[in-house]
């Protein structure tokens, strides 16, 4: 028996029964396209944080305290240097005006979680952070409308805040936010400016957050103890490397750091900031991947069933074609060729809905297509299809023409 | 191959030596056939009759080599059935054999011709061939016209025509019929019967089962059946002198 004589026969096969092969071919098409389009959504995610990321710049470093008891401790001022050296304001403004050829700015930071309210209405767990003016440059966060505060401000202590448009639009609704008097924890801020828009990176919301002068947040609420974080801006992202070193000598000095390997802060770049993102949007691929893979094998599954049936009901066909004198291989042949050319078809459109469905966005992500996923997921389709459609064909052709004629 | 070659000269069409059938073991074996002895030479049509539980399907069935006989020798056309493999076995179903079920057992989504040509596609012969063996093979059972047709869009009577069409098709040794007429009415079984007696007359070697006494009158030579063994074989026109079996 010829080629074009099986597939002839398989095509036959194929059409004379369409409900059973529509359900075939939807199995695997649904299987398929779950696995590419999964696939892609975790993968168009990964590549948005990564280019969320580079638009923050990657000049920046970010110089966190390591131990935190020391902070609590001192908090009433008289550094002892001698026992946990402290990243203080005045360590920062020294870092701020030593001469570091590499440095853009250096920004003190320091954070606190505050209930805010308005004359209308209270929000809670507000990220208050307390900065100098340079923040706004060195940092995503923009001032939309009004104004920053300046350094005066941040010398006189002064009771402004510029804050998120969620945070705006919360407290004071339909109206504007710009001249209007928050209270944060009894400390009544004036606002000044409202800050741009910005999409949400990291675990808090930056729509909310109230920044404030340093020095006002320090008497306020946090005490005039070490800073939460520095931020450091290189003057490039090529420097990155080189601010970083002089920062570290100028900060051991400044804090008296006799053992450079005991230092008493770290230093993170957003280089590094970028790997971290990255490994988790990897692994969150992943698991997209196996969710990916466990709805192909429940298409699989789907499509195994269809073929066990439609073996069994064919089994009588099988005797017939037998007696008729098909040998094992011809009955073989035709099988796998029905079951090919329905994983096959079913794939290929699996494919097509998937290229078509990762043009449109997902939940904010665009879909970016991995291309091995599409080998991946046709020949796995086929594979069981394939097998499952082949196996049970097999054992029925290996019986006495009569046992299979004799089963209904 | 010894399947394929054309049937030697001197042989018997086919020649049952001491054949038996058991199925299951121990305790719970049962004797389909005992120990069948006979031939049946070119160009005879025989008939085999016994009630039901007999044996006489099984022995049809070890016949058309559709099973395979426990104990005993099977030689068709001299070969003997045991050495051939299973895709020798094929072959011999294919171009030695021609088999009539009772239930007709067409493709049901497959049109007559489509039926009538599967056994030559097995066989490899090629579509404008195939096409042409075919119709001739419809038009010899009068159901040319019918070629297109679907075997539910056919009576019972059209469609064992059509099988019978499909057995004819591969001109084989051997045309076995197990129940031809048996699901038909009588005037259906006529026109089977009348097919039947045609291609006696031709020269095939048919054997074909039946229980009803006007089917077997037809055939020249009756096989009976019990207790898987052959009880009587009687030539028709013995049987016409005893008017043996005529009141059955």
């Amino acid at each position: 028996m010829k080629f074009s004589e099986v597939s002839a026969s398989a095509l036959h096969g194929v059409l004379s029964n369409k409900l059973r092969s529509i359900l075939t071919l939807l199995g695997v098409l649904i299987g398929v396209a779950a696995v590419i389009l999964l696939l892609a959504v975790g993968n168009g995610s990964a590549q948005q944080v990564a280019s969320s990321i580079n638009s923050l710049g990657t000049n920046t470093l970010s110089i966190r305290p390591t131990s935190t008891g020391g902070t609590t401790a001192s908090s009433t001022g008289g550094t002892s240097a001698s026992s946990t050296p402290q990243i203080t304001m005045a360590v920062t403004n020294d870092l701020s005006s030593a001469d570091l050829g590499h440095v853009a700015s250096v920004v003190p930071e320091t954070d606190t979680t505050q209930t805010v309210s308005s004359s209308t209405a209270t929000e809670s767990n507000i990220s208050v952070i307390g900065a100098t003016p340079e923040y706004f440059s060195v940092t995503t966060a923009k001032v939309g409308t009004g104004a920053a505060f300046t350094s005066s401000d941040v010398t006189d202590s002064s009771k402004v805040a510029v804050i998120g448009t969620e945070l705006a639009q919360d407290l004071f609704p339909g109206a504007s936010a710009i001249g209007q008097s928050i209270s944060v924890d009894g400390t009544t801020l004036t606002v000044v400016g409202i800050l741009t828009e910005q999409s949400s990176t990291g675990m808090q919301d930056p729509n909310t957050e109230i920044i404030a002068p340093i020095t006002r947040v320090q008497s306020s609420f946090t005490g005039f103890g070490a800073v939460s974080t520095v931020l450091v801006a290189a003057t490039s992202s090529g420097a990155v490397t080189a601010a970083e070193s002089e920062v570290t000598i100028e900060l051991n000095q400044l804090l008296r750091v006799t053992n450079p390997a005991d230092e008493p802060y770290t230093v993170t770049s957003q280089s590094s900031l970028l790997a971290t993102q990255q490994q988790s949007a990897d692994s969150f691929t992943v698991l997209l991947g196996v969710v990916a893979a466990i709805s192909l094998l429940v298409g699989g599954i789907g499509v195994t069933n269809v073929m066990l049936v439609t073996v069994t009901e064919r089994t009588r066909e099988i005797g017939i074609r037998k007696a008729l004198g098909a040998s094992r291989w011809a009955i073989l042949g035709q099988f796998l060729m029905e079951a090919g050319i329905l994983t096959l078809v079913g794939g290929i459109l699996g494919v097509v809905v998937a290229v078509i469905g990762a043009q449109f966005k997902i939940n904010g992500t665009q879909p970016e297509i991995m291309f091995f996923s599409i080998p991946l997921a046709l020949g796995v389709s086929v594979a069981i299809g394939v097998f499952f459609g082949v196996y049970p064909a097999g054992r029925a052709a290996a019986m006495r023409p009569i046992q299979a004629l004799r089963s209904i | 191959m010894a399947a394929t070659e054309p049937e030697i000269p001197g042989f018997a069409a086919v020649e049952l030596i001491d054949l038996h059938q058991v199925y299951g073991e121990g305790d719970a074996a049962v004797h389909a056939l005992r120990g069948i002895t006979v031939a049946i030479e070119k160009g005879e049509y025989v008939a085999i009759m016994g009630p039901s539980g007999s044996g006489k399907s099984t022995l049809m069935n070890v016949l058309g080599c559709l099973d395979i006989a426990s104990h005993g020798t099977y030689l068709l056309a001299g070969n003997d059935v045991k050495e051939f493999d299973e895709d020798q076995l094929a072959k011999v179903r294919n171009r030695e054999l021609g088999f009539i079920f009772q239930s007709f057992n067409l493709i049901p989504r497959m049109t007559a011709l489509g039926n009538v040509e599967l056994p030559l596609v097995y066989a490899g012969v090629k579509k404008p061939e195939r096409h042409e063996r075919a119709i001739a093979a419809l038009e010899q059972v009068g159901l040319g016209y019918r070629a297109e047709h679907r075997p539910q869009q056919l009576s019972g009577g059209q469609q064992q025509r059509v099988a019978i069409a499909r057995a004819l098709v591969t001109t084989p040794t051997l045309i076995l019929a197990d129940e031809p007429t048996g699901n038909l009415d009588s005037e259906s079984t006529e026109e089977i019967l009348q097919i039947f007696d045609g291609l006696a007359k031709t020269g095939r070697t048919i054997v074909i089962i039946t229980h009803e006494e006007e089917v077997a009158q037809r055939s020249h030579r009756v096989l009976t059946i019990a207790d898987g063994l052959i009880v009587r074989d009687q030539a028709q026109a013995d049987r016409r002198l005893a008017g043996a079996g005529v009141h059955s």
